[in-house]
């Protein structure tokens, strides 16, 4: 019994999640057709683009700069154990744009917007407004998902593409700063490294991402439990399950594009 | 003429609903009374739908409340919350006008908002509010819009959750008049919810008393005050002593 007792917990996380899996992808899908019947609500989905896209804008920035930097760092340390310190501009440039970039902006999204709808929904949904929304013949799903839905799906992908290029400008600081890269070279080597495929992965794992930051926010907003305690297990859950969904999408996705 | 039969609603264990029947007359005023936690808001959401029925159906002029457009439906309705429910990202005018500004009764953005800041002015409050956030109102002052906003659009059926609670007693009496008005002057159907026994006097046609998860009496106001029914006589007098427990 003890000793079974933590593989039966286990076990029962896993049925719980997935569960939990099935019922978020009605969810989103719900969320998804409501973007194409009208009526579109205009401020909110500009409201949530703004929220969404350029107030996330500095801390993409810094973390993917940083990142970048740490990684031309590594590479070339890395790299010098066997003379191919040269790399690091070609690697700098797969490893952001393939991996880092979406992964990061995804991780990133997942902290300061899911937990902003989730925790705005949660409290909507605990004061009752959730409930005038829907006497007021405003569909909630119609008035509060879909807008979120659709701008994090446009401008996530976007955020992703500039975390790339900012990710791709700090490790080329550091290169030309600290390891002695020339500065025409390094760039010359990133942009005829990249393929087309690299840049799709990042934008559609972008898009992914997005789609999966604002559904969680949505969905534990929306079934959250009653008071102040609900609204923080609301925005709690929504947080962890968005970043293991990210983190889970991401492995397929990059299985889907780069392990054939 | 809103119908309930033998309505019944749990919430895990708790039966809250356990065999409601009540018909609200059309024009008429219904006010309901009860003690705290007898399930009177959550009746008043079971007619719109906001909370499902375990059994039982509720009839709108002779419809299922649940079948059919619930658009169309909803659209006659006007709900005032017991917190108020105001939707702290819009401004109190826009709170008011929500339904002015969007959907099947959309108007211009002008005229939506005169309309709201006319609603105000019936509820007691001043234009300059209009551009205020919620958040910056007082309760009483939160309610009063949550008041005008269930108004604004002129619904045939009203409900009113606890329209007096936290206001002063002159203020009170202001709403306590506006219902009734709306009630004669626009014909409307209206349900309140009420523990103020003024207000009952001043606001109903017809009253009934939950206890228990069922209608314990139903009748004409006129009539409550020798209706014999210990129950409600305790409740009117607000005695400690009687059939109701003070310990819920
Ligand atoms: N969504 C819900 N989930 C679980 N329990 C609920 C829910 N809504 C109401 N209840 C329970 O149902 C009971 C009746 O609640 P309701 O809000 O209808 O009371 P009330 O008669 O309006 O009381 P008051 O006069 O204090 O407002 C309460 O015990 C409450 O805990
Ligand atoms: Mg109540």
């Amino acid at each position: 019994m003890i000793l079974t007792a933590p593989l039966a917990a286990l076990g029962r996380q896993t049925m719980a999640f997935m569960a939990l899996i099935g019922r978020v992808a009605i969810f989103a899908f719900q969320g998804l057709t409501h973007i194409f019947r009208p009526p579109f609500y205009g401020r909110e989905f500009l409201v949530a683009l703004l929220n969404i896209g350029w107030l996330s804008l500095p801390v993409v920035g810094l973390t993917a700069f940083f990142t970048g930097g740490a990684l031309a760092l590594q590479i070339y340390d890395g790299g010098a154990r066997f003379s191919a310190e040269a790399v690091v501009p070609q690697i700098v440039a797969i490893g952001m744009v393939r991996e880092l970039g979406p992964v990061l902006v995804g991780l990133m999204i997942a902290a300061r917007v899911t937990s902003s709808i989730a925790a705005e929904i949660a409290t909507m949904k605990v004061t009752e407004q959730i409930d005038a929304l829907t006497t007021l013949s405003t569909h909630p799903m119609k008035y509060l998902t879909a807008p979120r839905l659709l701008a994090a799906l446009i401008v996530v992908p976007l955020l992703v593409g500039i975390g790339d290029i900012i990710g791709i400008f700090g490790g080329f600081i550091v290169g030309i700063q600290q390891l002695g890269f020339n500065p025409a070279t390094y760039i010359v080597n990133t942009v005829n490294f990249l393929q087309f495929t690299d840049i799709l992965s990042s934008l559609v794992k972008g898009m992914v991402f997005g789609g999966i930051a604002a559904t969680m926010g949505c969905y534990f907003g929306m079934n959250s439990g009653r008071g102040a305690q609900g609204v923080g297990a609301a925005t709690k859950g929504s947080v962890q399950a968005a970043a293991v969904l990210i983190l889970a999408a991401n492995f397929m996705l990059t299985s889907l594009f780069f392990a054939s | 003429m809103i119908e309930f039969q033998d309505v019944h609603k749990s919430f895990g264990p708790k039966r809250v609903l356990r065999g409601v029947n009540l018909t609200v007359p059309k024009g008429e005023s219904m006010v309901i009374i009860g003690g705290s936690g007898t399930g009177k808001s959550v009746a008043l959401k079971c007619v719109l739908g906001l909370i499902h029925p375990d059994a039982g159906t509720i009839l709108v002029d002779g419809k299922d409340a649940t079948q059919g457009d619930r658009d169309a439906f909803l659209a006659r309705f006007g709900m005032l919350f017991q917190g108020g429910a105001l939707f702290d990202s819009l401004t109190v005018w826009q709170n008011v006008a929500f339904r002015l500004l969007r959907g099947s009764l959309k108007r211009p953005k002008a005229e939506a908002r005169e309309i709201a800041i006319e609603k105000l002015r019936r509820v007691g409050l001043t234009p300059d509010v209009a551009d205020l956030f919620p958040s910056e109102l007082s309760g009483g002052m939160q309610k009063r819009v949550g008041l005008a906003r269930a108004i604004a659009a002129e619904p045939e059926i009203i409900f009113f959750d606890e329209p007096t609670t936290g206001l002063d007693p002159i203020m009170s009496g202001v709403i306590n008049d506006l219902i009734r008005e709306i009630v004669v002057e626009m014909g409307a159907t209206a349900m309140t919810i009420t523990h103020d026994m003024t207000s009952v006097r001043a606001i109903a046609d017809k009253v009934a008393m939950l206890h228990d998860g069922v209608i314990q009496w139903t009748g004409p106001v006129g009539e409550m005050d020798n209706s014999g029914d210990p129950y409600l006589t305790q409740f009117i007098s607000g005695s400690a002593e009687g059939p109701i427990e003070a310990v819920r």
